[in-house]
């Protein structure tokens, strides 16, 4: 009863703080995520005086772990479901978008304009959507490869609900307005130290279970998620370092200035995509594969090798980033080196996954779980030579500011971590609810073909577009003079727009595929349909070590 | 590894290959040796990066960077095409900067390559507001036409480039001012005036008070038969072009609280060579006017239907 009392207080103070924090607001931004706070406060002010029955608690969304003798799966579900639920929702910003440059007259003023849905797009599939299948596989992966339970339980529900709040601050900001105007960190200083110490309690978490491991060894998959942790903290919290304007208020000036502040950004944008979006990617890959394939991991000796290069390489690439600008020559060389170095230890994953199906290659043919990671793979193996090639100052000079980045942007985002993160849903749904399969094998097999063709008309009319645009702009006549304005480009590309608004919305009617799938799997329900290949599930053996290390 | 290997040198039947003995989750791994391909590209990545560093600029030292062998700097490359581009038409250039504008009609070759260069410099500098094929919107003038608010010979339209219209960066920037009437007038003043306006060509009757109106208080710019004034920038009332539109909606408005556009001088910005071909291409779209012609007939609209 003490502990209930104590705990409604603690949700009193915050309240009463977001309260003071809203009349105190010097802008209508902050005084929006004032109220958001407060309300989220009184929510759980409500709950905890309600339900200070500790039966009653156990069951409530807070479900604390069964014991040592079963995995801590609680936040797994809750991030399993927060990534379907944000992929939809970034996948529709993303065709909404896509959809107004098509038609100007769909940019809704001021709050759903271009603007404003464009970076609610890429946090909410990055950040959200991405995020979420981080945490929620992370907690599965590291759980299962350590034989233990979570470290400090209580704490990963923290990590998860912060997060989730993280993503509404985040979001709601954009479409009132309040962005720092960094790409992928557009979020303001008072959400970006929410997020620092959401992401400290992911840390703590995650290193405490590894800590506390019945393996003698540490799997491959759990160096990404670290490496993949501990980067985004270093890289967030430099990025970020600004000086608010007011501690009552959403605006605040960057820590840096001119090009410093231009490379700080890009060296941070360019290892979101290193480390959230590859390293972080790859442990997934490294766990899920294996499993769904049955078969053993390729190379261990690769594994290790193109850990450390990936590592090592892709902290310096961000320069390729600001070819031709005001950054100084030698700080652009390095960037386009370490981009051509970063190219075999990129493939040395994509090498390692897929050869780890070895022995296995006719479940291309019979499970569509296997054929979405194989395409997954296929399209991360695309996008990292892309990249490198792109990353060649002379190549630069053309795709630079085109669509062309934008389609190779995509090729990975969607095709290598939308693929995979399908794959480990549609992998992890059946044994988290304990299910005997997915809904309908079949579906999936049609997800992975709209989403396929949904990517390639994505890509190629991006390619299209970006070559289009980029020999234009550079066009000039027999006597020097510019030939094009950039209107001229631009109605030349609309055609292409198109296209790509079409691959999207294939794209999003694959979503709505995995959402009814998991959705029926979660209700209990099996479709009756003919047979296609699944990888076992042995729930005996899904359990920690309880008793003293296997040495 | 050497004594778990007694232990562990199991064979993976499909692929033939040993297993490395640790296992997680049912999780095993093989002892597969590098890719050789794989390896030898990895190599070759970084032999032609140490290649590339010692080549162009690349490593910080304490007060600069490397110079890089071959001496390369991306402002030294971007000097050398600018300088081969302007080598290209250094004759040209000078030609032009150097005839006077009012004589650059004379030379048919010259006045084409103006052109020719203005149409490039429009489209960096001007689509913005005038539009890609000079059309304008509402607001910003359509250039393509035979009216002109400031004058339409090569020389009125360079000076309205170089200063500017209602631009407060120029002395010499081209300034009207019209005052606004919705404070003075009643609504049925207004609509009195404004159908006065529109009897000019022929959509509407005028009336007693329109008239008394239009002589006190806009005669003296817009002229007896609403044909304008170049000298004041009043425009012309007695055609079918409207800058904020020819409704009587919009003219209503523009009566009550007149709209007054403004347009940067450039003369700081661009070289009197592109100002040059700037008005050159713009007179060439189709209203130029010569001098003569401009004191001779002043504003005559004869083939515009209202």
């Amino acid at each position: 009863m003490e502990a209930v009392l104590g705990r409604a207080g603690l949700w009193f103070v915050i309240m009463f703080l977001a309260l003071a924090a809203y009349v105190g607001a010097q802008d209508a931004g902050f005084a929006a995520h004032a109220v958001v706070v407060g309300v989220i406060a009184f929510a759980f002010l409500c709950v905890t005086v309600m339900r200070y029955d500790p039966l009653a608690r156990a069951q409530s969304m807070f479900r604390m772990p069964p014991g040592p003798s079963r995995y801590d799966d609680d936040v797994v579900r809750w991030g399993v479901i927060a990534t379907v639920f944000w992929g939809m929702a970034g996948f529709l910003a993303g065709v909404a978008i896509a959809l107004q440059m098509v038609f100007p007259a769909l940019n809704i003023e001021p709050w759903l304009n271009f603007g404003r849905l464009r970076p609610l797009h890429t946090s909410a599939v990055i950040f959200a959507f991405g995020g979420n299948a981080l945490l929620a596989t992370s907690f599965y992966v590291v759980q299962r490869t350590c034989r233990t339970t979570l470290a400090f339980p209580s704490l990963a529900r923290f990590v998860f609900w912060g997060y989730q709040l993280f993503i509404v601050l985040a979001a709601s900001g954009y479409l009132l307005g309040v962005t720092q105007s960094k790409e992928y960190a557009e979020p303001e200083w008072y959400v970006d130290i929410w997020l620092t110490i959401v992401w400290v309690a992911y840390f703590i978490v995650f290193v405490g279970t590894i800590v506390r491991r019945h393996e003698p060894h540490i799997y491959v998959a759990n160096w990404f998620y670290l490496a993949f942790i501990i980067t985004i903290a270093m890289l967030h919290i430099v990025n970020n370092l600004a000086i608010p304007v007011s501690f009552l208020g959403s605006r605040s000036y960057s820590a840096f200035g001119g090009v410093q502040d231009a490379l700080t950004q890009w060296w941070y944008g360019h290892n979101a995509v290193g480390f959230f979006l590859t390293a972080g990617f790859l442990a997934m890959m490294y766990y899920f594969v294996p499993k769904q394939a049955e078969r053993p991991v390729y190379s261990y000796r690769l594994s290790i090798i193109h850990f450390w290069s990936l590592i090592f390489l892709y902290i310096w690439a961000g320069p390729h980033h600001l070819h031709y600008t005001a950054l100084p020559d030698w700080a652009q060389t390095l960037g386009m080196v370490f981009s051509i170095i970063l190219w075999m230890p990129s493939w040395g994953g994509m090498i390692n996954g897929l050869m780890t199906l070895n022995g296995a290659w006719d479940k291309v043919r019979t499970d569509p779980i296997i054929r979405m990671m194989v395409m997954s793979l296929a399209f991360y193996g695309m996008s990292t030579f892309e990249g490198p090639v792109m990353s060649i100052k002379a190549v630069n000079s053309l795709s630079h500011y085109t669509d062309w980045t934008i389609g190779h942007v995509h090729s990975g985002a969607l095709g290598w971590n939308g693929m995979i993160t399908f794959a480990c849903v549609y992998f992890l749904v059946p044994r988290l609810w304990g299910r005997e399969r997915m809904y309908s094998m079949r579906m999936i097999n049609w997800h992975f073909w709209l989403a396929t063709l949904g990517i390639v008309f994505y890509a190629a009319s991006m390619w299209v577009a970006g070559l289009t645009q980029g020999l234009m702009w550079r066009e000039y006549d027999a006597n020097g003079y510019l030939v094009n304005s950039f209107v001229d480009t631009v109605a030349a590309l609309k055609p292409m727009f198109a296209a790509r608004a079409f691959g999207g919305i294939l794209y999003l009617a694959g979503g709505v595929l995995l959402t009814y799938n998991v959705w029926m799997t979660i209700a209990g329900h099996l479709r009756d349909e003919a047979p296609m290949t699944d990888a076992k599930h042995n729930r005996a053996a899904d359990r920690p070590i309880t008793a003293a290390p296997a040495e | 590894m050497a004594n778990e290997s007694n232990i562990e040198n199991r064979v993976d039947q499909p692929t033939g290959t040993e297993f490395v003995g640790h296992e997680w989750d049912g999780i095993e791994e093989l002892d597969t040796p590098l890719p050789r391909w794989w390896l030898w590209t990895f190599y070759a990545t970084i032999v032609w990066a140490i290649g590339y560093v010692v080549a162009y600029p690349a490593w910080p030292m304490i007060d600069r960077a490397t110079e890089g062998v071959i001496g390369w700097t991306s402002r030294g490359q971007l000097a050398e095409e600018i300088s081969v581009a302007n080598k290209a038409r250094e004759g040209l250039l000078e030609q032009i900067a150097a005839t006077d504008t009012a004589l650059l009609t004379d030379d048919p070759q010259l006045m084409q390559q103006a052109v020719a260069g203005g149409a490039a410099a429009f489209k960096v500098n001007c689509v913005q507001c005038h539009g890609a094929g000079a059309a304008g919107s509402p607001g910003y003038p359509n250039l393509n036409d035979d009216e002109w608010l400031w004058g339409g010979d090569l020389e009125s339209i360079e000076l309205t480039l170089q200063h500017g219209v209602r631009w407060d960066g120029s002395d010499q920037t081209r300034f009207s001012l019209m005052p606004g009437f919705g404070d003075i007038f009643t609504t049925e003043e207004i609509n009195a005036l404004a159908g006065h306006v529109l009897s000019f060509t022929g959509r509407s009757e005028s009336s007693a008070t329109g008239v008394q109106l239009y002589a006190d208080n806009c005669l003296s710019c817009h002229g007896q038969s609403g044909e304008g004034s170049r000298d004041q920038g009043a425009p012309a009332l007695n055609d079918a072009i409207w800058l904020y539109g020819s409704s009587e909606t919009a003219i209503r408005g523009q009566i009550r609280a007149p709209s007054h556009g403004v347009m940067p001088g450039w003369k700081d910005r661009l070289d009197p060579a592109t100002i040059k071909m700037l008005a050159a291409y713009v007179h060439s779209l189709g209203g130029g006017e010569t001098l003569a012609q401009q004191s001779d007939e002043p504003a005559e609209a004869a083939d515009e239907q209202p």
